[in-house]
C-alpha cells in the first residue's frame, strides 16, 4: 500500500541508473543510516556494541569480499580466513613497527598486502576452477596459519604468533570505548559497501558476472579471463583484508593465528551462502544470521527453563548450521536476499495482487 | 640410515590412513560426482558410533567377551553409517540432482558440520578409546643390516594388513558382483546406466555405504591408535591433496597418493623443516598439490577430465 513507485516518473538516464531508484527504498536507506550513525550509538547498551554489533559489521565486510569472489565472480574460496590473517598481521606490522603511522593507513596497507596474496593465490583459478580452486585456496589457509605461527618477521618477533595492539586513535580521537569502535567499522562498512555496489554495477561487475555465468562464452565476447578474475581475487582480497586488520585492531585487540583459522573460512562462506550468492544485501543478512544464531540457541533453552551445556549447545549451533545450509542449497539457493526481494515485489502490489 | 627408514615407515603408516580417506573420497566421487567434504566427518562419526557402541554394549546386556562387544558394536555402528548414508541420498542429494559441482560441495560441507554436531551430540565429546585388541608392543627388525635396526609397532603393520586386506575386498566387491559391475557402469556413464535399468538412487546409498564402511574402519585404525577425538575430522582435510595428487578417479591413485604425501609429509618435516622454522606438515601436502595441479591437473592417474578454463 505504501511501497508503490506510481508517479515516480524517471526524466533522465541517471535518475534511472541510480542505486535505490524508489523513493520509498531512498527514505528507508536514510532511515536506516540515522538509526545505525545516530541512534544506536546514543541508547544500546554496551554488550551490544561489543557482542553482536561490532562483529556484525566486520564479519559483513568479510562476508561482502568474500561474495565479491563467490558470489559475483564465481571462484570458491575456502581460503578466506587467511586473507583476514594477512591483513591483520601485515596492518599490525605497518603499525608496530613505523612511528606515527596514521591507523587507517595501516589497515589499507594491511589490505593491500592481502590483495598481493590474493593474486598470489588467485593466479591457479587461471588454470583450474571449482573444487581444485577449493584446494589451491585451503593451500593458501593453510600456509597462512603456518606463516602467522612460525615466521618471525610476521608478527614482530611475538612468540606463538600472539599479537596485541592498543591507543588506537584517529585524527586524535581515541578508539577506545565500544560506541567509537562500533562507529569506526561502521564508517568503513557503509563506505565500502557503497564502494563494493557501484563495481558490481560497473563494467568491470559485468565482466565478473559474465566469467561466473559462462566463462567460454564471456572470453568470445571479448572479456578476459585473466583480467576478471585476478581484480575479482585483487578487489575479495582487498576487503577481506581490512575486515581482517579491523577485526584484529577493533574488536579483538589482541589476537593470535587461530583467530582467522579455517573455520572462519567456512563461516564467512556459509554467510554468503545463506545470505545469498552474488548480493552485496546478501552478505548483511548471512553476517546478521550467523552473528546471532548461536546466540539466539544459547539464550533460547534458558528462556525455555531447559539446561543446556555450553558444548552441547554449540554442537547444536553446528548441527542447525550445516542443516540450514543443506536447506537453503536445496530451496533458496540465492539465499535471504531473494527472499527479502521477493517479500518486496510482493509488498509492491499488496493489499491488491491481479 | 636406521633413522630415514624409521622416518620413511611412519611416512608411509600415516600415509596410509591418508589413503583410506581418500578412498572415500574416491569411491564417491566416481559414482555420483560429488566431491564429499563429508568424509572426515563421517570417519569421526563412525569412530564415535564404534568407540560408544563397545563401551555401551556391555552395560546394556551384560556380555563378558570383549571381542562379541567389539564385533557388535562394529555392527551396529555400520548400520548406523547406513542409515547415515540413507538420510544423506534422501534428503540432500536427491534433492540436488543436476546442480553444479560446487553446490554439492557445500552441500557436502553443511553435511560435515551436521554430522560433526549430531555425533558429538549423540556420543559426547570426550576423547574414547578405540580398544580391538591390537598388539602395541614394538618390534626391531633388519638388525642384521643397520646398527641398532629399525624400530617397528605391530600395530601399525596390524593396521597396513587390514588397509590391504580392505582394498583387496573393495576391489572384489567391485570386480567380481553384479552391484559391483552396476557402480561401475554408473560411474562410467549415469545416463546410459540409468537407461539399462540400474537404480541411480539405490547405487547411491550403497555407494555411501560402502564410503561409510570405509570410514569405519579408517576410524578404528586410526581411534584405536591415538584416541577418537574431534581432530579426526581434521584429518579428512589432508585427504584433499592426496586426491588431488592421485587423481580424484582412481581407486590406486588414492592409495599411492596417500602414500606420496605421507612420506614426503614426514621426511620434509624432518630434513627440509628445520631450514624454515619447523611446523611445515600442516602446509607441505597442500603446496605439493598445488604445485602439481599447475603442472599434471588430473592427477598421476585420474582420467584427463578436468575442465580447463
Amino acid at each position: 500500500m505504501f511501497y508503490r513507485e506510481n508517479g515516480q516518473f524517471k526524466s533522465s538516464y541517471r535518475a534511472d541508473q541510480q542505486i535505490l531508484a524508489i523513493r520509498q527504498d531512498r527514505i528507508a536507506m536514510a532511515l536506516l543510516l540515522a538509526v545505525a550513525f545516530i541512534v544506536v550509538p546514543l541508547t544500546a547498551p554496551e554488550y551490544l556494541f561489543r557482542a553482536i554489533l561490532t562483529p556484525f559489521l566486520i564479519l559483513s565486510l568479510a562476508a561482502l569480499g568474500l561474495n565479491i569472489l563467490v558470489g559475483y565472480c564465481g571462484q570458491i574460496s575456502l581460503g578466506t580466513g587467511a586473507f583476514m590473517a594477512v591483513g591483520a598481521y601485515a596492518a599490525y606490522n605497518f603499525q608496530v613497527r613505523i612511528e606515527g603511522m596514521p591507523l587507517i593507513a595501516s589497515l589499507l596497507l594491511g589490505g593491500l598486502c592481502s590483495t598481493v596474496v590474493g593474486v598470489i593465490f588467485g593466479i591457479p583459478s587461471l588454470r583450474i576452477k571449482g573444487l581444485y580452486l577449493a584446494v589451491a585456496t585451503l593451500a593458501a589457509q593453510f600456509f597462512v596459519d603456518w606463516a602467522a605461527l612460525r615466521l618471525k618477521f610476521v608478527t614482530n618477533g611475538s612468540d606463538s604468533g600472539s599479537v596485541s595492539v592498543a591507543g588506537l586513535n584517529v585524527f586524535g580521537i581515541p578508539i577506545e570505548s565500544p560506541a567509537a569502535k562500533y562507529l569506526f567499522c561502521l564508517s568503513f562498512v557503509a563506505l565500502f559497501a557503497l564502494l563494493a555496489k557501484n563495481l558490481v554495477r560497473s563494467s568491470i561487475g559485468r565482466e565478473w558476472m559474465a566469467m561466473r555465468d559462462m566463462d567460454v562464452a564471456a572470453a568470445v565476447i571479448g572479456i578476459r579471463p585473466i583480467h576478471a578474475k585476478l581484480t575479482a581475487f585483487a578487489v575479495s582480497a582487498f576487503i577481506v583484508g581490512v575486515a581482517g586488520a579491523l577485526w584484529g585492531f577493533i574488536h579483538l585487540g589482541a589476537w593470535e593465528p587461530a583467530a582467522f583459522n579455517i573455520d572462519r573460512s567456512f563461516q564467512l562462506l556459509f554467510m554468503v551462502i545463506i545470505g545469498g550468492l552474488g548480493s552485496i544485501m546478501g552478505a548483511f543478512l548471512g553476517a546478521a544470521f550467523i552473528v546471532l544464531l548461536p546466540i539466539a540457541l544459547e539464550r533460547l533453552p534458558q528462556l525455555l527453563g531447559i539446561p543446556l551445556s555450553t558444548a552441547t549447545s554449540s554442537h547444536l549451533t553446528s548441527m542447525v548450521f550445516g542443516a540450514l545450509i543443506v536447506f537453503f542449497l536445496i530451496v533458496e539457493p540465492h539465499g535471504l536476499a531473494r527472499l527479502w526481494a521477493t517479500a518486496k515485489e510482493k509488498l509492491r502490489l499488496w493489499p491488491f495482487p491481479h | 640410515m636406521g633413522f630415514f627408514f624409521e622416518t620413511l615407515i611412519g611416512g608411509l603408516m600415516a600415509g596410509m590412513l591418508y589413503s583410506l580417506i581418500a578412498l572415500g573420497f574416491v569411491l564417491i566421487y566416481k559414482a555420483s560426482g560429488v566431491f564429499n567434504f563429508a568424509q572426515g566427518a563421517m570417519v569421526l562419526f563412525a569412530a564415535l558410533a564404534m568407540a560408544r557402541f563397545a563401551e555401551w554394549i556391555p552395560q546394556w546386556t551384560g556380555l563378558e567377551s570383549k571381542l562379541m562387544a567389539n564385533v557388535l558394536a562394529f555392527l551396529l555402528a555400520m548400520v548406523v553409517m547406513v542409515l547415515v548414508a540413507y538420510a544423506i541420498e534422501k534428503l540432500a542429494l536427491s534433492r540436488l540432482v543436476n546442480q553444479e559441482g560446487i553446490t554439492l560441495l557445500m552441500a557436502t560441507l553443511g553435511i560435515t558440520y551436521f554430522l560433526d554436531g549430531l555425533g558429538q551430540t549423540l556420543f559426547g565429546n570426550d576423547i574414547y578409546k578405540i580398544d580391538v585388541g591390537m598388539p602395541k608392543d614394538p618390534v626391531i627388525v633388519a638388525e642384521s643390516l643397520f646398527p641398532g635396526g629399525i624400530l617397528l609397532s605391530k600395530e601399525d603393520l596390524y593396521a597396513a594388513l587390514i588397509a590391504a586386506a580392505l582394498v583387496i575386498l573393495l576391489a572384489l566387491f567391485f570386480q567380481k558382483t553384479a552391484t559391483g559391475r552396476a557402480l561401475r557402469a554408473v560411474a562410467d556413464d549415469h545416463q546410459a546406466a540409468q537407461s539399462i535399468g540400474i537404480p541411480l538412487s539405490t547405487i547411491w546409498i550403497i555407494v555411501w555405504s560402502v564410503a561409510g564402511f570405509v570410514a569405519l574402519v579408517a576410524g578404528i585404525i586410526w581411534g584405536s591408535k591415538l584416541g577418537v577425538q574431534f581432530s579426526l575430522s581434521l584429518v579428512a582435510l589432508k585427504a584433499l591433496p592426496v586426491v588431488i595428487l592421485g587423481g580424484l578417479t582412481s581407486v590406486p591413485g588414492a592409495i599411492i597418493g596417500g602414500l606420496l604425501i605421507g612420506v614426503g609429509e614426514k621426511l620434509s618435516e624432518i630434513y627440509i623443516g628445520p631450514m624454515l622454522g619447523g611446523g611445515i606438515e600442516i602446509w607441505f601436502a597442500y603446496v605439493l598439490a598445488l604445485l602439481f595441479l599447475l603442472v599434471r591437473p588430473q592427477g598421476l592417474f585420474g582420467e584427463k577430465i578436468i575442465d580447463r578454463v
